[in-house]
């Protein structure tokens, strides 16, 4: 009786030892907690982005403050960037030691490689809906919008695999700033539904010189007509538009196509004409508008307020603006009569800690900072949109809107322009599929028009060899043949690999052989008694 | 035959000194001239030694890629994202030959090696700082040191103002809008004209000496500095040492 006391208390000791070894650095899974305890003090930390922005960084210092007026035992710690990828690399070294933040903005494209982490991130399923403290719950001490008042497009966006694991903060999509006394200059009037072709058709016009090597455009000796700022935007658009493949949901990787090789042809051919330039390549599209050094300038509408003579920032000295009119309309289409843009914009996702007090700590901050309070004065510092029809119908962000004609910091009109122009085209609106490695995808698509564009630059032959070649490149370079579903998806993986079942079938025998023995034994045990 | 051995000797004076001044390069490498001269776009293979370095990030792709302010006896050259894996990258402190092949590149007028290749060899090499106050005014003259490693002599520390209008000694981030670890924005003036000078936090953090020595800084101050000579659409040093004026 002693042995097989001892024998089970030998299984019992091993067992959870192998089990915790296993999972020793998983985090368990949140659950929501009965009561938020508000005699606990909880300091969690929030790493957001600003645009370089001290408007929004006084935002987010005052959302901090009011908030924890109203939870006192909540610090919030700020930490701030200028650049997505440095918090998604940070993110990612801190997973591995549990030192990630407690709340964080960033994109859906990241959260998914989050996501291959064991309950790193918390699926907010749940904690939209809670009675007590979900989104305007009862116990939710501000408020905060329900979850039907969010943009239901801009919710889905942070859908990955069937979960939800962000809210959106705000959204954006990319804009057309054009330098319409150039594209007069050169005799042509803007339509009001604007394609490609035209771009470019303006964009060639505009490379011609005087004798003296400047440009007839502009007198200067710089000119470059046409620069985009962010061209994984640009592939991912024009494919959308095209109605070609990019990728589909499940991550398989459909981008290396002709309809892709077609558009790299055309973009070659305007960068060998001296027509188009890209931000990695150039610079700020911004700087060379301003400067009268550009004629279509894309950006994100957030980064409307830079652009034109009469911006409230400014990254150009006041001795090289040229004055012209600048306005603001849809990105290039294919097809003017059914356009299609990105949406875009921070989310905010909340990371998951063994105490769920302080988990539900961060999911209180991270709805805050869906207040009508943070939204409308956040979304005014640049030309953001509210992600919450709460703060979209709040009279205040209606007043904003109804500004015309103002070139006061506020109210600048290209701003406004630029966020009326999205809030009527949201259905027009789409996102990329988000899986693991979708971020991976992301930089590739541009990766391919900066290639190409350096290789016209370079003299290089750009023809189909040379895409063939950049393709596989490509792929191997980021991993794109390598990409796994993430987390919360199941994929049929196929047959178990023989040595690892063979593995398995030993390991089974070897606990049966144990447990016959140890039946043996007793029954002998038995026999001598 | 004593003007014969006179003929040698000046001859053999005049071969050596020749060697002094030319740095060795080694074969198909260009010698600084030439990399001036070099357009745009071009390919450009050099030999360097690294001087300072900013921090190694993951990029996807090619691994790793780090910025470096790098010089040799005839000037500088700045090599932005470099690719390397960490290991090379804590392999490549100050004074570490490399071999360099890549693009030249400009960005606001900073001129660059970009999508650059390496190999590391044999030699070592540290820039003495090259005094550059009296040129200061003198951008045309300024900008044939551009991304060498030069001093400031006798500055002067003027206030700055963020973008509420605020009047400071120095801000985190150019318009006031960061914080503790961000880049630090500060004016100098000398001769009644200003510059702006940064302290870039991905090249000093702020555990260093001259991040934390920037933000004691009063307006009014007299101080030396040294940096690189970065360039953003004018001179823009990236400082790496800052001490009240001698």
């Amino acid at each position: 009786m002693k042995r097989l006391i001892s024998l089970l208390l030998l299984l019992l000791t091993v067992i959870p030892l192998l089990s915790a070894c296993h999972g020793a650095k998983a985090l368990p899974t949140f659950e929501i907690p009965a009561e938020f305890d508000e005699n606990a003090h909880y300091e969690i930390t929030f790493w957001a982005k600003n645009d370089t922005n001290k408007s929004q960084t006084n935002i987010y210092h005052k959302a901090i403050e009011d908030f924890q007026a109203i939870y006192p035992n909540i610090t919030v710690n700020l930490r701030l960037y200028t650049d997505y990828g440095k918090i998604y690399n940070d993110v990612i070294t801190n997973i591995s030691t549990q030192t990630t933040p407690n709340v964080c903005i960033t994109y859906p494209d990241h959260i998914a490689t989050y996501l291959t982490g064991n309950n790193v991130v918390v699926p907010l399923d749940a904690l939209l809906t809670d009675e007590k403290y979900g989104l305007g719950g009862e116990k939710v001490k501000f408020d905060a919008p329900k979850k039907d008042e969010l943009v239901p497009k801009f919710l889905d966006e942070c859908m990955i695999g069937g979960h939800c694991y962000a809210l959106p903060y705000m959204r954006s999509t990319e804009a057309l700033f054009i330098n319409k006394t150039y594209v007069e200059a050169l005799g042509y009037t803007l339509p009001e539904k604007i394609t490609w072709d035209f771009v470019w058709e303006v964009s060639d016009a505009a490379t011609a010189k005087n004798e003296d090597g400047t440009y007839k455009v502009n007198g200067q000796k710089v000119m470059i007509p046409f620069i985009y700022k962010s061209t994984d935007n640009m592939m991912i658009q024009m494919l959308k538009q095209k109605g070609a493949d990019y990728s589909t949901e499940n991550g398989d990787i459909l981008l290396f196509g002709d309809e892709t090789k077609e558009l790299l042809r055309t973009v070659a051919d305007h960068v060998a004409l001296g027509s188009f330039s890209t931000f990695k390549i150039s610079s700020y599209p911004a700087n060379f508008l301003n400067a009268g050094q550009c004629i279509f300038a894309i950006d994100s509408t957030a980064g409307s307020t830079w652009m034109g003579p009469k911006a409230p920032l400014l990254d150009i000295s006041e001795d090289a603006l040229v004055d012209f009119e600048c306005v603001v309309t849809e990105i290039p289409q294919f097809d003017p009569d059914h356009p299609q843009m990105i949406s875009q914009g921070p989310s905010v996702c909340v990371f998951n800690k063994k105490d769920g007090g302080e988990v539900l700590a961060s999911w209180l901050f991270t709805q805050f900072l869906l207040t009508n309070g943070v939204q409308i004065p956040y979304s005014e510092t640049e030309g953001y949109v509210p992600v919450t029809t709460k703060a979209q119908n709040d009279p205040a962000y209606t007043e904003y809107l109804s500004h015309v004609g103002e070139e006061s910091e506020q109210y600048y009109s290209l701003k406004l322009d630029a966020v009326r122009l999205f809030l009527d085209h949201v259905d027009d609106t789409f996102v990329t599929p988000v899986f693991n490695g979708s971020a991976s995808l992301r930089d590739a698509a541009g990766s391919l028009i900066e290639n190409t564009t350096k290789s016209v630059r370079r003299k290089e032959t750009v023809d189909d060899s040379y895409f063939d070649t950049m393709f596989a490149n490509t792929r191997s370079q980021y991993h794109l043949d390598q990409i796994r579903l993430s987390s919360g998806e199941r994929k049929e993986l196929g047959a178990l690999p023989e040595t690892a079942a063979a593995l398995l079938i030993s390991l089974a025998a070897v606990w049966v052989l144990i447990a016959l023995w140890f039946v043996l034994k007793k029954l002998r045990a038995k026999g001598k008694a | 035959m004593k003007k014969i051995v006179a003929l040698m000797l000046v001859l053999c004076t005049a071969v050596c000194l020749f060697a002094c001044s030319a740095p060795e390069k080694s074969e198909g490498t260009m010698y600084y001239a030439d990399y001036v001269a070099a357009a745009l776009d071009t390919e450009v293979t050099i030999e360097t030694y690294v001087q300072a370095k900013q921090g190694w990030w993951e990029k996807e792709g090619v691994g790793g890629v780090a910025t470096f302010y790098t010089q040799d006896k005839e000037g500088a050259y700045f090599l932005y994202d470099m690719p390397c894996s960490k290991e090379d990258y804590d392999k490549l402190v100050p004074g570490t030959k490399i071999k360099v092949k890549g693009f030249k590149s400009e960005w606001k007028g900073e001129v660059e090696i970009i999508d650059a290749t390496y190999e590391i060899e044999k030699g070592s090499f540290i820039a003495q700082a090259f005094d550059v106050t009296s040129i200061l005014a003198n951008q045309d003259e300024l900008v044939k040191h551009q991304n060498e490693f030069v001093t400031f002599k006798g500055m002067t520390v003027e206030k700055i103002t963020d973008k509420d209008g605020n009047e400071a000694a120095f801000l985190y981030n150019w318009d006031g809008s960061g914080e503790e670890g961000n880049d630090l924005y500060f004016n100098v003036s000398l001769d009644g004209k200003t510059y702006n000078f940064t302290v870039e936090s991905y090249l000093c953090g702020k555990d260093t000496d001259v991040y934390k020595a920037v933000k004691e800084l009063k307006v009014g101050d007299k101080i030396d500095l040294e940096g690189f000579l970065y360039w953003y659409d004018s001179a823009n040093p990236h400082i790496t040492a800052v001490k009240a004026a001698a």
